[in-house]
């Protein structure tokens, strides 16, 4: 169910080290694979490097040693060390960029509209107008946002601006979906609901994702598999596969088999984090 | 409702017993208009001399504009030229802060003798107006939020898809904020470049009305003149301030209302 297997990982880091101009290791000895279509979450105390590691996967930092590797459907667009660039026609496909990225932050555009932000990646794409109100309406739609198209962000509630972050994030339909802490600042009850609407679309799409996320909780709710960290520098301490079948609803929250797969995530992290050996 | 009538209605009171109490002061200690004149006799003279003072308004204005619309255009230009290429910035930005910082009251004779007159004023009225927007511009195109950034990067946005779409907007009220002081910076530039001008005697703005009005002891004109002077001042700061209001009024915190 989850390791290896399913065919080439969609990205695949090799002891990748990353030191910053600080002289802060944030990452030593990470190694990181992630198969298709799969949901993993990365899960570890604070500083221990997830939002570093997410960001070099996404592309938008390198690596200070060790390998990263994307397969073709993945790799950023002209990405910093993309192995995967023989495979071109892009054209066929209209993502401008095959990796999105949902911040912790919503990140919107304070002076755009929700539609304006969501369209965003296309725009920038130069995608033509006609393939773009479809794709923003249809993102808009899967978060539930179709009527606040003309909202401008400081009008829409904390959960709402989470989603149209994340509406921003599948307007382009990538193939990997990088989330940092996104729900991080959100009340339960909120927390709970996009938690299911993120397993619905994740259940719809098929995409593969990448979830940071300090819960326990919330890593065994969404996750078939669980990557837990050490604390700075960060590697992988565990990894632990939560073969629980999908959907997973309110029944599973509450039952005893997601009590226990959170007993052995958390018994891992705490281990990770007192430095001992599983 | 109530705070907004007494926005409006206390400076007024206050402006009403100023008004008496001067009138009364000069007709109480029987001043001499040449020293000064009640606030009747201003408004008299600001009536009788409309024409004329209305006419160096007009002359006065038109350099205010000219000088804040070019110095608009080089503040952007400039502060998003050292945005773009750091070697601009460092080769250029120590003079424009020597530019702003010495007294420009200093420069406009030295600007009146290689320049001619109305040249001069404009470059005064520019020199002023200009570094408050390049500054402000400069900070609000390096405070952009930096996951936008990194946001803008993953979609491998060009350097003008960022500067158009994300750097600009981002700065925007920054500017507008910019533009405001620039527009009275840029009347001060005209005022103090006519003054210096005065005793050359060739311009006709308001300013150089004051000046002239002063050889000749003429107090009543002094003060109408003055009078008009800050009306302008008031005016440009009103319509600079609708303008950023207008264009942050969906979105920024300055300029929306929050509803409770
Ligand atoms: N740009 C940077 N320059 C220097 N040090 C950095 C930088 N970014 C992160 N670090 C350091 O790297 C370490 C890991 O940071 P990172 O943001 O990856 O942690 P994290 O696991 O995401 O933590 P959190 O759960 O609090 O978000 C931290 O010690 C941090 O101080
Ligand atoms: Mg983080």
């Amino acid at each position: 169910m989850s390791g290896q297997g399913q065919g080439r990982a969609v990205v695949s880091l090799r002891s990748v080290n990353k030191t910053f101009d600080s002289g802060t290791v944030a990452l030593d000895g990470f190694d990181f694979d992630v198969n298709p279509g799969e949901f993993v979450s990365l899960l570890g105390p604070s500083g221990c490097g997830k939002s570093t590691a997410l960001r070099i996967i996404a592309g938008l930092s390198s690596a200070s040693s060790g390998t990263v590797e994307w397969c073709a459907d993945a790799a950023p667009a002209g990405g910093i060390h993309s192995i995967a660039d023989s495979n071109s026609s892009s054209n066929s496909n209209p993502s401008p960029n095959k990796i999105s990225f949902v911040f912790q932050e919503p990140t919107l555009m304070p002076w755009a509209n929700v539609a304006a932000n969501v369209r965003l990646p296309l725009k920038l794409a130069h995608i033509d107008q006609a393939h773009i109100t479809g794709a923003v309406n249809r993102a808009l739609e899967r978060v539930g946002l179709a009527e606040f198209a003309d909202s401008y962000p400081r009008e829409l509630s904390g959960g709402m601006r989470m989603r149209a972050s994340i509406a921003r994030a599948l307007v382009t339909e990538p193939q990997l979906l990088l989330m940092d802490e996104p729900f991080a600042a959100l009340d339960e009850i909120t927390r709970f609901k996009l938690n299911n609407d993120m397993l619905s679309l994740w259940q719809e799409l098929r995409r593969t994702v990448i979830f940071v996320t300090h819960s326990v909780f919330e890593s065994v709710f969404l996750s078939q598999r669980i990557v837990v960290m050490t604390p700075r520098p960060g590697r992988v301490f565990a990894d632990i596969a939560i073969p629980a079948p999908y959907p997973r609803d309110e029944h599973f929250r509450t039952s005893a088999e997601y009590a226990g797969y959170c007993r052995t995530v958390s018994a891992a992290l705490t281990q990770a984090t007192a430095g001992g050996e599983l | 409702m109530k705070a907004r009538v007494l926005r409006i209605g206390l400076p007024l009171l206050v402006l009403a017993l100023v008004l008496v109490a001067w009138d009364l002061a000069v007709r109480g200690f029987a001043i001499p208009a040449y020293v000064l004149p009640g606030p009747g006799l201003v408004l008299a003279t600001l009536v009788a001399d409309a024409e004329l003072l209305w006419q160096s308004l007009l002359v006065t204005l038109a350099i205010t504009v000219q000088g804040f619309l070019l110095a608009a255009v080089g503040g952007i230009a400039l502060a998003i030229a050292f945005n773009q290429w750091r070697l601009i910035e460092y080769s250029f930005y120590p003079y424009a802060v020597i530019l702003q910082v010495t007294p420009i009251v200093a420069v406009a004779p030295l600007l009146l003798i290689y320049l001619p007159q109305p040249m001069a004023v404009l470059a005064c009225a520019w020199i002023v107006a200009f570094f408050p927007v390049l500054a402000n511009t400069t900070l609000g195109l390096n405070s952009v939020d930096h996951n936008l950034i990194a946001l803008f990067d993953l979609y491998k946005a060009s350097r003008w898809q960022v500067l158009w779409n994300l750097k600009l907007p981002a700065a925007l009220p920054q500017i507008l904020a910019g533009l405001r002081i620039a527009g009275g910076l840029s009347l001060i530039g005209a005022v103090v470049a006519e003054i210096a001008a005065g005793s050359a005697g060739a311009g006709s703005g308001l300013a150089y009305r004051i000046a002239e009005s002063g050889y000749r002891l003429n107090i009543p004109r002094m003060f109408a003149a003055l009078l008009l002077l800050s009306a302008a001042g008031v005016v440009i700061f009103f319509l600079l301030s609708g303008l950023s209001h207008l264009a942050l009024r969906r979105w920024h915190e300055s300029a929306i209302r929050q509803e409770r």
